[in-house]
């Protein structure tokens, strides 16, 4: 990567928006550095979604700014996002299932050989370049032909990521990729962060379970009903102080709740960090 | 490429354990069309048995030329049925543009190759107009194409009272250029003993041709995905409008092609014929496999579906019964095909 870590490649600066009256996002900041993890942590409905379609084109943002590499922008669609290097991988909309994981890999940037009319799709080629990307991120597939929707929910997710990382992304945008995975299958796409990270990615990765954001996450944005509640390096803050920022004061029976959970995963943190070294 | 697929083809570079070995047979039976083979054969067999000149050569030309005139158009209403839409004004489209090439050089009195010109265009831009809106409106297309279904038919009768003062359009058979255009559009070719319509070459290429552009081309992965899951295919920047409006340009293609042939092979059309056309084309597509959800189905499974069409509708007549019953086994023949389909999709699915 040409990208030095800790180049800003996606900076927002009091950026809101509005859908017609309902207020979903207010005055964000946020700093996406090269080769540094940016997590976005809240609950339901407080606007992480919102906030990465912004990045990813999907919406556009109604006030403040947003730079990307260093120049203000209102991005027009998921393509215009794509040609500045930015992916975005969603829980639900990654794939289309009854594609097979070749087709899917290289769905909307497909290869081709031949000219003019001639101009046909390389599908060997796509086919040994899916399958080696796969396994240089350690996901080994039975068959890269068989449909997508046959994969697990973690494999799919991976795919996805592969893909976005293949295609030369210098920003990925997760939502929630761990959000309907079992531990051990969420520890397989946490350390796939960190490969991404490591070849100088920027990501932005989005999850309402500190447990899963704090072992990965360099910086952490955190949102309630739409407006930031704080914003931490990894240094200044730690993991319990996260998990109760999160819960709020009041919640307490809730955070008890996450807490009896941590016997797995503190496991998968574990897990995570040896994958880190 | 000898067979139309979904992707879903070639053997894999690399053999894993976890694979256990398809047997070549699970394997055929995973395609599409699988269910429409079947039927074909056991519908062939069929009328074999019950009306033995069934099988001769000059019925089977017979046969073929009334499965091309499905055929032709069942193209490309597999190829936007598997790309997620329906178009319900197809069997009106025909008309529309044989309406448009005869009603144009009669009226201005030019050579009808002009008309055919014109026909081209105007049946071109009603699969843009029907892409467009539905891209537009965001409306399913079954209410897009219905409302010009409806439009397009009071249009031909319209337009044909005013121009014709009747039902049927001028004949335009004694007209410059009507001589040549019938060599093209509706030639007969002898081969071995037998006259074979043009349409059925025309049919197999368009059958080629989408093949090769659904299995093999860009486009045709973008036809899957924007069947398969639109939103999908447009976050990773694959232009899903810009595909359904070319799917129904083709669609137009396909009517300007049997329209013409239609008005060459006749000399005159009927203003008011075509209605009911377009569930036969998608009745082919349906037989042949394609999902009638999208992003799953071949163009060999629709031309599959026109040649049951095809061979049921003569068949009857071979065997000498009231074709007033054509149209129950036409039903039948839906009805099993699709349970054969499903049950083959479900089977095959599972590993
Ligand atoms: N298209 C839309 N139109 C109107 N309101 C919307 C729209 N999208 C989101 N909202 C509202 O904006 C708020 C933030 O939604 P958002 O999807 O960003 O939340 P989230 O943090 O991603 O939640 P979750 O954890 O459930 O995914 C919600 O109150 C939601 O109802
Ligand atoms: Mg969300």
């Amino acid at each position: 990567m040409t990208t030095t870590t800790g180049t800003s490649l996606v900076t927002m600066r009091g950026v809101g928006k509005r859908y017609g009256n309902i207020l979903a996002l207010q005055d964000v900041d946020l700093d996406v550095q090269a080769g540094r993890v940016t997590c976005v942590l809240g609950d339901n409905g407080a606007g992480k979604s919102t906030l990465i379609k912004i990045i990813a084109g999907r919406h556009q943002h109604s006030e403040g700014v947003l730079e990307i590499h260093g120049e203000e922008r209102t991005l027009g669609s998921p393509r215009e996002a794509l040609d500045l290097g930015i992916a975005a991988v969603y829980q639900d909309l990654a794939v289309v299932p009854l594609m097979p994981v070749w087709r899917n890999f290289f769905l909307g940037s497909e290869l081709t050989k031949g000219r003019g009319p001639a101009r046909i799709l390389d599908v060997k080629k796509m086919q040994r370049i899916a399958k080696q990307e796969l396994l240089d991120m350690g996901i080994d597939l039975r068959d890269v032909n068989q449909p997508i929707h046959q994969l697990s929910g973690g494999e799919r997710q991976c795919v996805a990521i592969a893909r976005a990382v293949y295609f030369g992304a210098r920003v990925l945008i997760l939502d929630e990729p761990t959000a309907a995975l079992g531990v051990k299958q969420s520890g397989v796409v946490l350390r796939y962060v960190l490969r991404a990270r490591d070849r100088g990615l920027g990501v932005v990765f989005i999850t309402h379970n500190p447990h899963h954001a704090y072992p990965v996450g360099d910086r952490f944005l955190l949102l309630k009903r739409g407006r930031p509640l704080g914003y931490h390096e990894k240094k200044d803050v730690t993991l319990d102080e996260l998990t109760s920022q999160m819960a709020g004061g009041a919640e307490l029976e809730e955070l008890a709740h996450e807490l009896e959970q941590t016997d797995a995963d503190s496991a998968l943190i574990a897990d995570v960090r040896a994958a880190e070294v | 490429m000898a067979t139309a697929t979904t992707p879903a083809p070639a053997a894999s570079p690399t053999a894993d354990e976890r694979l256990v070995r398809r047997s070549a047979v699970a394997r055929l039976l995973a395609r599409p069309e699988m269910g429409a083979v079947v039927g074909a054969v056991a519908v062939f067999a069929f009328f074999a048995a019950v009306a033995p000149v069934f099988t001769q050569l000059s019925s089977v030309a017979t046969v073929l030329y009334g499965a091309s005139t499905i055929g032709i158009m069942a193209v490309g209403v597999s190829l936007l049925m598997i790309g997620g839409e329906f178009d319900l004004s197809t069997g009106v489209a025909v008309v529309f543009s044989a309406l448009t090439a005869a009603q144009f050089s009669w009226f201005l009195g030019t050579n009808v190759w002009v008309g055919v010109g014109v026909a081209l265009v105007v049946s071109l831009g009603l699969g843009f107009l029907n892409g467009y809106l539905l891209v537009v409106t965001k409306l399913p297309s079954f209410i897009v194409t219905l409302a010009t279904f409806l439009m397009i038919t009071g249009i031909n009768l319209g337009v044909t009272r005013l121009v014709a003062g009747g039902v049927s359009s001028p004949s335009i058979a004694s007209m410059d250029g009507f001589e040549s255009a019938r060599s093209v559009f509706a030639a007969k070719i002898s081969f071995l003993g037998v006259r074979w319509e043009v349409t059925v070459l025309i049919w197999l290429a368009l059958v080629v041709i989408a093949t090769h552009l659904l299995v093999r081309t860009r486009v045709g992965n973008w036809i899957f995905a924007a069947g398969g899951d639109d939103l999908a295919a447009s976050a990773v920047g694959v232009p899903v409008k810009r595909t359904k409006i070319g799917l129904f340009v083709g669609v137009g293609l396909c009517a300007w092609l049997l329209g013409m042939h239609n008005l060459f092979a006749f000399g005159t059309v009927q203003s008011g014929e075509g209605v009911g056309n377009e569930f036969l084309y998608i009745i082919a597509a349906v037989i042949g496999g394609c999902l009638l959800t999208g992003g799953y189905g071949s163009a060999v499974g629709g031309a599959l579906g026109a040649l049951i069409f095809g061979m049921v509708n003569k068949g009857i007549v071979y065997a000498q019964w009231n074709p007033d019953w054509f149209k129950f086994f036409l039903g039948l023949m839906l009805l099993l095909a699709t349970i054969v389909n499903l049950v083959v999709k479900k089977r095959a699915e599972q590993r």
